[in-house]
């Protein structure tokens, strides 16, 4: 099976932001310009997070995700301050295509089941902040790593995969935005206990680093800020891929129209 | 005159990112619910995402099963996307039992959660696989179908749980590897077809099928 190649695009206001360990956030850029970019490289999927949405209790992507819906036909998984049915519906509308569930879950895990009822598990992604405890072992953070939830990791993604999510999506706050690599034990414990599938998040600058979480039983990965400085570009990472054998969809062949 | 498309609005998901690529790859779909608009299209696509279960009923309260059978006697040109796909056959197993619209002899039932070698699969199966001829199907015949692009085999966006099994091989038209099981990816009778792939949201590749598609 393909590996799925995930721009992340984390947005504060109208901006592409990108920071360390999700603080210290730096301006990157044009959210849509650069998802439209991503697209034609060959992503396979982009991922919105608002990250001050919680902050607002609303998610404010509206717009870029209508104005990039329509230029950009891979699936769009839109994450940040979404709390109820009513906010999935209109993002949905607009055209995204998965929502991703964090705080609200942490606070109320049966909106997971709720939004799994109504739309389905293909459009419910339970998104996890993973933070590395002293003791072994990693907890659950929301609002970007700033509150704790005490719970824990692998039994939250077990819990979230019950209640209907359809994938995991699972960031390492610890690599965020380092560059210096995912945390691979982490991976293999969430993919280890839940049966559906996991994109990985966090420390990726490239192919040797998606390499090595797919060997740790990622099914998806994303990019964030080797993206965004254009340390690499998916076409490269999809070569270097089908190089290392990693199965990835082969993007150039579907270029040619007859 | 061009050629009218209809898209079929039931309440059911993505009509917004469907409707965005038909007009990307050409034309100008119309989305109703109208009996009327249905009968009279040139085409017809039912899209759909989620629960088989709340789609064949939303179906079924605004009447457009029926509908959809008469629009389908005509022998004008059908597209089931998806669930749109999985409503064609006789019945789905997903949530209990519910019957389907029938134009397509079969059933829809889960995935299966090993691969041939015995390993487990992750299900949902959520993946950009490469589709291709189902074992009846001749190189000549697949190269004339939408699916194929002039006979390649394209790779196509998946995200389900349940997949479709036609009584009748030769309903099958297409398939996708999942863990060594080749899941059904597309499926025809007649004027009928239908793909469990999202060509919306499958790329170049994608709109390249819709183009083909409304163009037939």
């Amino acid at each position: 099976m393909n590996i799925r190649l995930i721009a992340r695009l984390d947005v504060k206001l109208q901006h592409l932001i990108k920071g360390v360990q999700m603080e210290g956030w730096r301006k990157m850029g044009n959210p849509a310009e650069r998802a439209k970019l991503y697209y034609q490289q060959g992503a396979d999927e982009l991922l919105y997070m608002d990250v001050v949405a919680s902050l607002y209790e609303r998610n404010n992507l509206s717009d870029i995700v209508r104005e990039v819906a329509q230029e950009a036909f891979v699936p769009i998984t839109v994450g940040g301050g979404i709390g109820d049915l009513k906010s999935v519906k209109q993002l949905l509308d607009v055209g995204a295509d998965k929502v991703a569930i964090n705080t609200a879950a942490t606070k109320r895990p049966d909106i997971l089941r709720e939004i799994s009822d109504t739309y389905g598990s293909q459009a419910t992604v339970l998104s996890i902040e993973a933070k590395r405890l002293p003791q072994g072992g990693w907890e659950a953070m929301t609002d970007n790593g700033r509150n704790h939830t005490e719970r824990d990791v692998i039994a939250w993604a077990v819990e979230g995969a019950r209640l209907g999510a359809g994938e995991i999506f699972i960031t390492s706050i610890d690599r965020d935005g380092t560059m210096k690599g995912m945390d691979l034990d982490l991976i293999a414990a969430v993919t280890r206990e839940v049966d559906i599938p996991v994109i990985a998040s966090g420390g990726a600058a490239g192919s040797a680093h998606v390499a090595q979480a797919v060997g740790a039983g990622a099914t998806a990965v994303s990019l964030a800020k080797a993206l965004h400085t254009d340390a690499v570009t998916f076409g490269a990472l999809r070569d270097d891929l089908a190089k290392a054998s990693i199965p990835v969809r082969a993007h150039k062949s579907e270029m040619v129209q007859v | 005159m061009s050629k009218s498309i209809v898209v079929v609005d039931y309440g059911i998901g993505n009509v917004f990112s469907v409707c965005n690529a038909l007009k990307q790859a050409g034309c100008e779909p119309n989305l109703t619910r109208s009996a009327s608009d249905v009968l009279s299209a040139d085409k017809v696509i039912l899209p759909g995402v989620g629960a088989f279960g709340r789609a064949i009923a939303a179906l079924r309260d605004l009447g457009l099963d029926e509908t959809l059978r008469r629009f389908v006697e005509t022998e004008r040109p059908f597209l089931g996307i998806c669930i749109g796909m999985q409503l064609l056959m006789d019945q789905s197993t997903e949530f209990g039992e519910n019957t389907g619209l029938g134009f397509i002899p079969g059933i829809v039932d889960r995935i299966p959660g090993t691969g041939t070698d015995g390993a487990p699969l992750r299900v949902p199966h959520i993946s950009w696989g490469e589709v291709r001829p189902a074992e009846n199907v001749s190189g000549e015949d697949w190269a004339a179908t939408p699916v194929a692009n002039g006979g390649a085999h394209d790779s196509f966006y998946f995200v389900h749980s349940f997949h479709c099994t036609p009584s009748d091989p030769a309903h099958r038209l297409a398939v996708v590897d999942y863990g060594g099981n080749a899941i059904t990816a597309a499926v025809r009778r007649d004027n009928l077809m239908g793909v469990q792939f999202h060509p919306e949201r499958s790329g170049p590749a994608g709109l390249g099928f819709l183009e083909r598609f409304i163009n037939l």
